[in-house]
């Protein structure tokens, strides 16, 4: 690679046709150096207010009409007035082509910073990780967004705003439980079906033996048994997809009800892979503008002072606070994610004999970006932490689990540190911090009384005791009941099937029943 | 890839939602200015800026989960080792819990802009409904262009309009310009036989088309059209009366302050231009500036009459009522000598009503003398016999600083046609 391109920019100062500059040069890295396969890519620079803008409706360039947008805009406005809060440098879209928003404030060396950042870390991650494949349209997701917004409106148009802010009101409340967490099974149509059930016929003609008459049953099913095992299963159940199955099966919604759950139930499924893979896409992102920047200076193409100013927003980007640190709050993912990525790229070039006994696939193979690769497109925070966390990492950031239990009087119990003994249960726990199965309560639609008053039963399994907030719990089930258009009820399930609590909601009258 | 510029795009792209919002929290909002004005100064309440209001209706409930046993790993082990057991309530364990995301958020604070707030303020009070009374005419009727028009007055003719249209024509019609004949016909000058055969049918031809086609054909005239259009009176004047006589003291005089303040802004949220004019009066008026009207020390008897004296001269002397929107707030603890009421009913009903969109009168009494234990004074007794008797005049007690915006609500309050004004 020839390095004597000179240098990309001069002072702080951008315009377009470096901007231009930038994203080539960075896009040869990428792509020469690094490997990257990436949508392509789409920048656009963006004022404060703008960029205020797009905090309130989740980052993306529109979005339905709804007042808690304003609400969130007002509250983020009067933080951002008050100093309290900065905003991002920049916001990207998982779309194809992959938007980016750069902040019209930022420095020359601050875009650079960010277009290696988001233009190719984050993008890379998006085209690649199995999550967002697997979930997310990037083709789609604006005509789907740009379709939901027109709908909304001319629902509003149509039915009266009051009804529709109602019921999205409602599909917000539930957005949680609004997502498909495995692919589901697909349904066979009659064609396979008939042709499952003559090769099965054709086995057992094959394989009869008169024996198996003989073979106990086990006692009879009773015929309230067996019903009920129908009804739930033409029906279903159990469902953990509150919204899906409200789509599906609320007996009075009207049909421009149903597909605004469905919007809100797509739009929640589009954002579910990013809750889930924090760490990895501010880690992959973080590690490839580290890679990209150090090689533009390398190459001479940034000058020393320039690469000065991004190593110094750099390590405040990468900077984890200790727990007893009045800053800290939680585990910063840029640090964890970053910190983690290099650990990987130290284990596969230089390992020690700790890394080849605990690594032994990837330790001293030499070819980081073909691990890495690999490690961004197949884990989750949650698989990438319990298979790739080093007990070096773990010394070095100095972790320790706690274990709180409130029967425990005396007080707070140090499970493990970051010793021989505590590695892997440090390890497994923070893993599980970043586990959704763990975050989110896990709540199913469990069955509903067709015959009697038609209630809806849900179920919440509690886990390790903590159970839902009364008062948001009854209003999340008022919307719920008033979707259903029946009486709703939940009950709160531990481990040993012992009903902790049980909660019964009527609904109210809707503008929209009308 | 792509650069694309967003920053010249429209921005206020929330502003649809952000007023989505405000609807969903006007009640709120409301309900929480009006019991603040009770007992904060008025001007501050005005002033908009940070409101806070309860997350009733305005919340966004989820299923979360709280309590139980908890497990946490933390970065940043000093000292610890496995097995150790911290208290709960000291300094290791107080980092540790979780910012709390839940119970904190019981209010919400955000930034109103001071329009959005008077607008909140006093979205539900109108000026009091002018039909039925004298001065029904408050706008006047003004003129405005609005385009061409092919018929008009021929004062009204628009050359420029018609010249471009005539020569649009013309040059649709291909009409011979002038110079071309005058060239053929130096050409003719010198020429042989038949060249000039040739030419002279050209120029024949030419000539005649000339003609056919005119310069300015009736149908390019244009008129410049106006449209008459009423024009409201943009502008008000409030005048302030008050008696500051001995026996006004500062409390009631504070009282008559903030309900002029609360007069204020109201006109000045309906007019574009609000003129305020103080008259303080003992037993004779005198205009004075806001500082000698609140402040100025003053002594004597009470005669009303020479206020509404004062106040007709100004409107005769400065304020056209077909120009201004009269408004008139009186103040008064109701002292007044007993020989003034037949001239105080003159004036009122034969000179200053008829010109007034709206008079009120303010009673102030002291803290403490409940409204209702208030004796009716002598100003109160001739104004409420004039009201009677079907005088538009509008009168309330006050007493208490607290009773000082309901007291304003209850005069501007948006009434149904039927319902009289008090």
């Amino acid at each position: 690679m020839t390095a004597t391109a000179g240098c990309l920019f001069e002072g702080a100062d951008w315009d377009f046709t470096k901007l231009q500059r930038i994203h080539d040069a960075c896009e040869e890295i990428a792509r020469s150096e690094l490997g990257l396969d990436t949508y392509p890519n789409q920048i656009e620079v963006i004022t404060a207010e703008q960029m205020l803008d797009a905090y309130s409706s989740a980052g993306m360039p529109l979005f339905y009409k709804h007042w808690s947008f304003g609400k969130h805009f007002a509250h983020h406005e009067a933080f951002y007035r008050k100093g309290i809060m900065g905003l991002a440098y920049e916001i990207v879209i998982n779309s194809s082509p992959c938007i980016s928003y750069l902040m019209e404030e930022n420095t020359a060396t601050m875009q650079t910073l960010v277009i290696a950042h988001a233009a190719f870390g984050h993008n890379h991650f998006f085209k690649n990780n199995y999550l967002f494949r697997q979930w997310t349209d990037a083709e789609g997701i604006l005509d789907y967004l740009d379709f939901a917004k027109s709908y909304v409106a001319q629902c509003e148009e149509r039915h009266g705003r009051l009804a529709v802010e109602q019921t999205l009101d409602a599909a917000h409340a539930l957005m949680s439980h609004g997502i498909d967490r495995y692919p589901g099974k697909k349904k066979l149509d009659l064609r396979a079906e008939e042709k499952r059930a003559g090769e099965r016929r054709q086995h057992e003609e094959s394989a009869f033996n008169d024996l198996w008459r003989t073979v106990p049953t086990g006692p009879a099913k009773s015929a309230e048994l067996l019903s009920s095992e129908r009804r739930r299963n033409l029906l279903g159940l159990p469902q953990e997809n509150l919204l899906y199955f409200l789509e599906k099966t609320a007996p009075r919604l009207q049909l421009w009800q149903r597909e605004l759950l469905r919007i809100v139930r797509h739009i929640a499924q589009y954002f579910y892979p990013q809750s889930q893979t924090k760490v990895m896409n501010e880690g992959t992102a973080t590690y490839v503008h580290y890679r990209i920047m150090t090689r533009l200076h390398e190459q001479g193409r940034l000058s020393d002072g320039n690469f000065l100013e991004f190593l110094s927003s750099h390590t405040n980007v990468v900077f984890q606070p200790d727990f007893d640190d009045p800053r800290f709050s939680g585990f910063n993912p840029y640090a964890l994610g970053f910190a983690m990525m290099q650990d990987i790229e130290r284990i596969v070039s230089s390992p020690d004999d700790e890394d080849r006994q605990w690594f032994p696939d990837i330790a001293g193979t030499g070819d980081v970006m073909a691990v890495l690769r690999n490690v961004w497109a197949n884990y989750r925070d949650e698989s990438f932490i319990s298979q790739f966390l080093s007990p070096r990492l773990i010394r070095h950031l100095r972790l320790f689990h706690l274990h709180d239990d409130p029967e425990q009087r005396a007080g707070i119990r140090v499970d493990a540190i970051h010793d021989e003994r505590g590695y892997r249960r440090v390890r497994r726990e923070l893993a599980r911090q970043y586990d959704v199965g763990y975050i989110d309560p896990n709540i199913e639609v469990v069955d509903v009384d067709l015959a009697g008053n038609r209630r809806l039963m849900l179920r919440h399994a509690v886990v390790k005791g903590a159970q839902l907030n009364e008062v948001d719990a009854k209003r999340v089930l008022q919307h719920l009941a008033d979707l259903w258009s029946y009486d709703v009820s939940l009950v709160e399930v531990d481990a040993a099937d012992n009903v902790l609590k049980e909660y019964v909601l009527n609904p109210r009258a809707l503008a929209a029943a009308a | 890839m792509h650069i694309v510029d967003r920053r010249l795009n429209p921005g206020s792209k929330s502003l649809e939602n952000r007023q989505r919002f405000l609807r969903r929290a006007k009640a709120l909002v409301q309900g929480a200015v009006k019991k603040s004005s009770q007992d904060r100064d008025i001007k501050d309440v005005l002033e908009g800026g940070e409101v806070s209001i309860p997350l009733d209706g305005m919340n966004e409930p989820r299923f979360r989960r709280e309590g139980g046993t908890r497990d946490m790993v933390l970065p940043g082990n000093k000292k610890f080792i496995e097995g150790d057991i911290l208290p709960r309530s000291g300094q290791g364990s107080g980092r540790a819990s979780d910012p709390g995301e839940g119970d904190g958020e019981d209010a919400f604070r955000f930034v109103l802009s001071r329009d959005e707030f008077v607008d909140l303020f006093l979205d539900d009070l109108e000026l009091p409904d002018l039909a039925k009374r004298k001065l029904a005419e408050a706008e006047s009727e003004g003129l405005r262009r609005a385009g061409y028009a092919t018929t008009g007055s021929p004062a009204n003719i628009s050359v420029s309009r018609t010249v471009r249209l005539a020569l649009a024509r013309r040059v649709a019609l291909r009409r011979p310009r002038p110079e071309t004949i005058a060239e053929l016909e130096a050409e003719l000058a010198d020429c042989d036989e038949a060249r000039r055969i040739e030419l002279m049918a050209e120029i024949a031809a030419l000539k005649a088309k000339l003609r056919r086609i005119p310069f300015i054909d009736p149908i390019d005239i244009r008129y410049r059209r106006f449209e008459t259009m009423p024009k409201p009176v943009a502008q008000a004047v409030m005048f302030c009366l008050m008696d500051v006589s001995g026996s006004m003291s500062e409390h009631m005089k504070d009282l008559a302050k903030r309900f002029y303040m609360l007069l204020y802004v109201f006109l000045t949220r309906r007019y574009r231009h609000v003129e305020i004019v103080f008259i303080r009066h003992t037993d004779r008026a005198e205009e004075v500036d806001e500082d000698t009207f609140f402040h100025g020390p003053a002594s004597g008897g009470t005669l009303v009459s020479s206020a509404l004296q004062a106040m007709h001269e100004i409107v005769r002397s400065r304020f056209r009522p077909a120009d201004w929107n009269i408004y008139a707030a009186q103040a008064s603890d109701g002292d007044n000598s007993g020989s003034d009421g037949a001239a105080v009913s003159r004036l009122l009903t034969e000179m200053i009503l008829p010109v007034s969109q709206f008079f009120a009168y303010l009673e102030v009494g002291e803290t403490g003398g409940s409204t209702f234990d208030m004796p009716d004074s002598s100003l109160w007794t001739l104004y409420q016999r004039l009201r009677a008797e079907g005088v538009p005049l509008s009168m309330r007690k006050v007493s208490d600083r607290s009773e000082i915006f309901p007291v304003f609500h209850d005069l501007f309050h948006r009434r149904r046609k039927q319902e009289k004004a008090p």
